[in-house]
This record gives structure tokens, sequence and C-alpha cells, in this order.
């Protein structure tokens, strides 16, 4: 669950204003697009939900955690409840596809038995059956973002944020990742997928929050994207 | 097994950033060396003058009043016990004659008799820079006529003394700062190209203690093999340069310290800089990229 009250984020170094008076509710189970054109303020959007900048002014409150005011040491706890996909992927190269999702398990110190029974499981899920031992270098475009899809889920997190996941990857692929964030969606993980990518949102019938110098100016639960 | 997994990553670490741990590790082995050697040079240097501190002796006459040899003897506790004398050898009128002469031409000392000569003692100090305060305290003792003393030559010794340790200290500071600072920017370095990692730990959840460990593990072992290869570095090259360098160039008039007088101090030296260097200098380096 995503909660932003009048959020105002001032970048202090460049006197930008990224987000003004940015107010929206994600509830649980939600499929939601955020979209905008490049320097809308999507991705600071996305990094006050991943707590790696806070609010200048407003609440933020993300999966029972107030994202305002909460403390460095508990930054690790809440992250735990989300999964983050990234544009380009941001697999470690020195581990194989097993290792890269299996990590994120150690991270929250879970036993050896269960990341056995877990990893593959979960590679099967999005895909990935029988490539464990790759390494990511090995591996296509749409395949390392299905890894970095698996470690985003490994955990069963509450929410998984994706920013601009199909950034990389042709029409076809893209697509193909849609479904399977779909599919997660359906399995009651919330997934809110920040992309400027108006024929792929326009494919899907989500709720999609609209984003523009900084303010919101749309939100639409028939979906579809009109902005440039 | 969460301990056993962190420590198991530092090893690999070394493995799968090879070049960067061979880059760590070489410049720990430069820096050490080169502050290593700087020290045993100016600790050489030390013991040299302090060797020919000792070669510096005072006199200490005693009276003819005490003609008798034995009599002359007994002064040697009362000499002995002065604070800052560390050995009095006895040396008889006539065995002062014999030295006279064997130095000097022996016909100008014909038709004399050993009685002009003085029983005396040659005294050595346990610290020159005394001498004046020790000269007095020896020609009170009674029975003592005359204490020669190279007052002039002990001042220069004890100035030489304490300049080169100046010089010596101030160099080693240095040495050590600047060592420091190449070393704790070569780890910097070898974890800037890791810094996309981290932010993936972090961004999956992990704790600062979590990411940090691998890092202690793999600085401490980068550090302990640095040090442990300096440490045969220097041993080889000091005997090298000490063998054959100082042998053929100044005969054998000069006795250098032999290493094995030091290696347990060179040893214990190089590892401790080698692990606070590898374990802080990593800790340190990641610092920046915990903060997201």
């Amino acid at each position: 669950m995503v909660l932003m009250q009048n959020v105002r984020k001032v970048y202090e170094s460049s006197n930008t204003v990224a987000l003004d008076n940015v107010s929206l509710t994600i509830e649980d189970g939600e499929f939601v697009f955020l979209v905008g054109p490049s320097g809308s303020g999507k991705t600071t959007l996305m990094k006050l939900i991943t707590g790696e900048v806070r609010p200048t002014s407003g609440k933020v409150i993300v999966n029972d955690f107030d994202m305002s005011t909460i403390k460095r040491r508990k930054l690790p706890k809440m992250r735990r409840t989300l999964g983050v996909v990234f544009q380009d992927y941001r697999l470690i190269e020195n581990m194989n596809v097993y290792d890269n999702v299996a990590f994120a398990m150690r991270v929250v110190g879970a036993p050896n038995r269960e990341i056995k029974e877990r990893v593959p499981y979960i590679l099967e899920l999005v895909g990935l059956g029988g490539r464990e031992k790759r390494m990511p270098g090995e591996l296509s475009g749409g395949e390392q973002q299905r890894v970095g899809i698996a470690r985003a889920l490994v955990n069963s997190p509450r929410m998984i944020v994706a920013d601009e996941p199909t950034g990389n990857l042709d029409p076809v692929r893209s697509l193909e990742l849609m479904l399977l964030l779909e599919k997660i969606n359906e399995m009651g993980t919330t997934v809110v997928v920040v992309t400027h990518e108006k024929e792929l949102v326009n494919a899907f019938s989500k709720r999609v929050i609209t984003i523009d110098c900084g303010e919101k100016t749309g939100d639409s639960n028939e979906g579809g994207y009109y902005g440039i | 097994m969460r301990l056993g997994y962190l420590i198991r990553e530092g090893f690999r670490s070394i493995t799968t950033h090879g070049f960067m741990s061979f880059a760590t590790v070489t410049i720990i082995v430069a820096c050490l060396i080169i502050m290593g050697s700087v020290s045993l040079l100016s600790l050489n240097i030390d013991a040299l003058i302090k060797d020919l501190e000792d070669q510096n002796e005072v006199v200490v006459f005693v009276d003819e009043t005490v003609a008798d040899e034995a009599a002359a003897r007994d002064l040697q506790p009362y000499i002995e016990s002065v604070a800052n004398v560390s050995s009095a050898q006895f040396v008889s009128r006539d065995e002062a004659m014999d030295s006279f002469m064997s130095k000097y031409d022996a016909s100008l000392m014909e038709g004399i008799d050993s009685d002009v000569f003085r029983h005396r003692y040659i005294v050595h100090l346990s610290d020159i820079a005394y001498m004046s305060q020790t000269k007095l305290e020896l020609e009170a003792i009674p029975g003592v006529a005359k204490v020669n003393a190279h007052l002039d030559y002990a001042q220069s010794f004890v100035t030489i003394r304490n300049v080169v340790t100046v010089v010596s200290l101030v160099l080693i500071v240095m040495l050590v700062f600047v060592s420091f600072f190449i070393m704790s920017n070569t780890i910097k370095l070898a974890t800037f190209g890791r810094r996309e990692e981290i932010a993936i730990m972090k961004m999956v959840g992990a704790t600062n203690g979590f990411i940090r460990l691998p890092f202690v593990v793999e600085g401490l072992v980068l550090g302990m093999m640095g040090g442990g290869l300096a440490f045969l570095a220097e041993w080889g090259l000091y005997n090298v340069v000490t063998g054959r360098v100082v042998g053929t160039i100044t005969g054998t008039f000069i006795n250098v310290i032999p290493f094995r007088n030091v290696a347990l101090e060179v040893f214990a030296v190089y590892m401790a800089v080698g692990v606070l260097v590898g374990a802080f200098g990593g800790v340190n380096a990641i610092k920046n990229y915990l903060k997201v």
C-alpha cells in the first residue's frame, strides 16, 4: 500500500522542484502504471517509495512505514516488503542466475534449505527454468530482466516496483514481460510500473496515474495514456 | 549459516576481483617496504651512534696519595656506584706505562719510572648526555685526583643523536601518512567498481553490517597477505643490502643490526598495519556507497 499526501520534493543541490503537491493512494493488490514524459518526476516518485529520497514536505507511507520520518536503520526492513525491478536489470555480473536470485534471500537470513526450494520455483515461474547456472552476460535482455523480476519476487514482497522495466527491450519481449508482471499481480502482489511507453500502457486495461512537470495530472481506473 | 556465508563471500571476492586484489596487495607491500626500510635505516644509524658513544670513555685518575695498587683497586665499588657508570676497568700505573709505550716511541720513556703514571679507571657511561654531571660525581669520590672527559665530543654525539632521532621520526611519520593515504585510496579504487553491487544489496534490503562484513574479511585477508609478503621481501632486501653493500663500502668497523634481532617486531608491525589498513580501509571505502 502506498499513501502520498501533499508531497513536495525539491532537490536542494539544483533547486529543482521534482514533485509538487502530489497526493495518491495505491491499495494492496492493485496494478498501477505510473506514466509521464521524461523528467516529469516519475523516478522521484519511485525513489520516494523505495526510500532513496525523502519528501521535502508532505507524507509518504509505504507498506505501513512512514517514509517521511523512517530511521536509516529501519530502511532494510522496509525494503524487504518491496521488490524493485530496474530498467538496466542491475544483476551482479560475477554471480550466476541462481545466486543472483538466492542472494536476495540470503540478505534476509533465509535458511539454505528454503533457498534451495524457493529459487528454482521462482525461476520456473518467470520462465527461466534450466538456466540457473548461466551468467548474466550469457542471457538476452529479456532473460536478464526476468532474473531481475525473479530476484524482486523471491522474498514474496507485498509490492513490486518496476522502473522502466521494458526500457531496454524490444516490443515483443516488453509485452511478454508485462504479461509476467500481470500474472504476478493476479497472484496477489501489488505492482507499480513506471514507464513512458504509451503503446504498452494502452495494451492493458489497468489504472494509470499520470505525472507531468512534477504534478499529478491524471488518475484513470479505465487505463489509457494519451500523453506524448 | 549467514556468518559462514559472509566470510565465504569475503574470500570469494578476492578471486573474483583478482586484479584489484593484486593491486591492493602490491601497494600495501610497496608502502610497507618503504616505511620499514626507512625505520630500519634509522634504527641502524641510532645503533651506530650508540656504538660510537660507547667508545667515548672517561678516564678517572687515582690520587698519588693512594700509591698502593690494592688501595687504588678499593675505589672500584665507589666508582661503579655512580648512577650513570655502566662499567669501570682498573688500569695500574705499570699497565698505563706499557700502553703509552706501545702507542708512542718507547725511547722517550728510557730511564723514566712507572711512578710518573697514576693508577686509573677506564669508565664507560650509560648515557653520555649526562657526562658533565657524572664527571662531577666521580671527582667527588675521595681518592680521585682528576677526571678526563671529552665533554665537547659528548655534546656533539648527543646533538647528532637528537637530530637523527627527530629527522627519522618526521620522515617515518610522513611516510606513514603517505602510505596510509596511498593504501586507502587503492582500496577505494578497488571498491569503486563494486558500488553498483552495493546499491543492489541495499535495494534488496541488506543491512549495512551484512554488506560490510565481506569487505572486512576481504580487507583483513589482503592486509595480512600484504603484511606477510612485505615482511619476507624486507627480510631478503635487508640481508642483501646489509650483507653486500654496507659490507663492501664500510669494511668491518660498522656493525649492522642482524635482521633476526628485529624480525619479530617488523613482522608484528607489518601485520598490524596490513590488517588495520585492509579492514578499516575496506569499511571506510564503502562508507559513502551505504548511504542509499
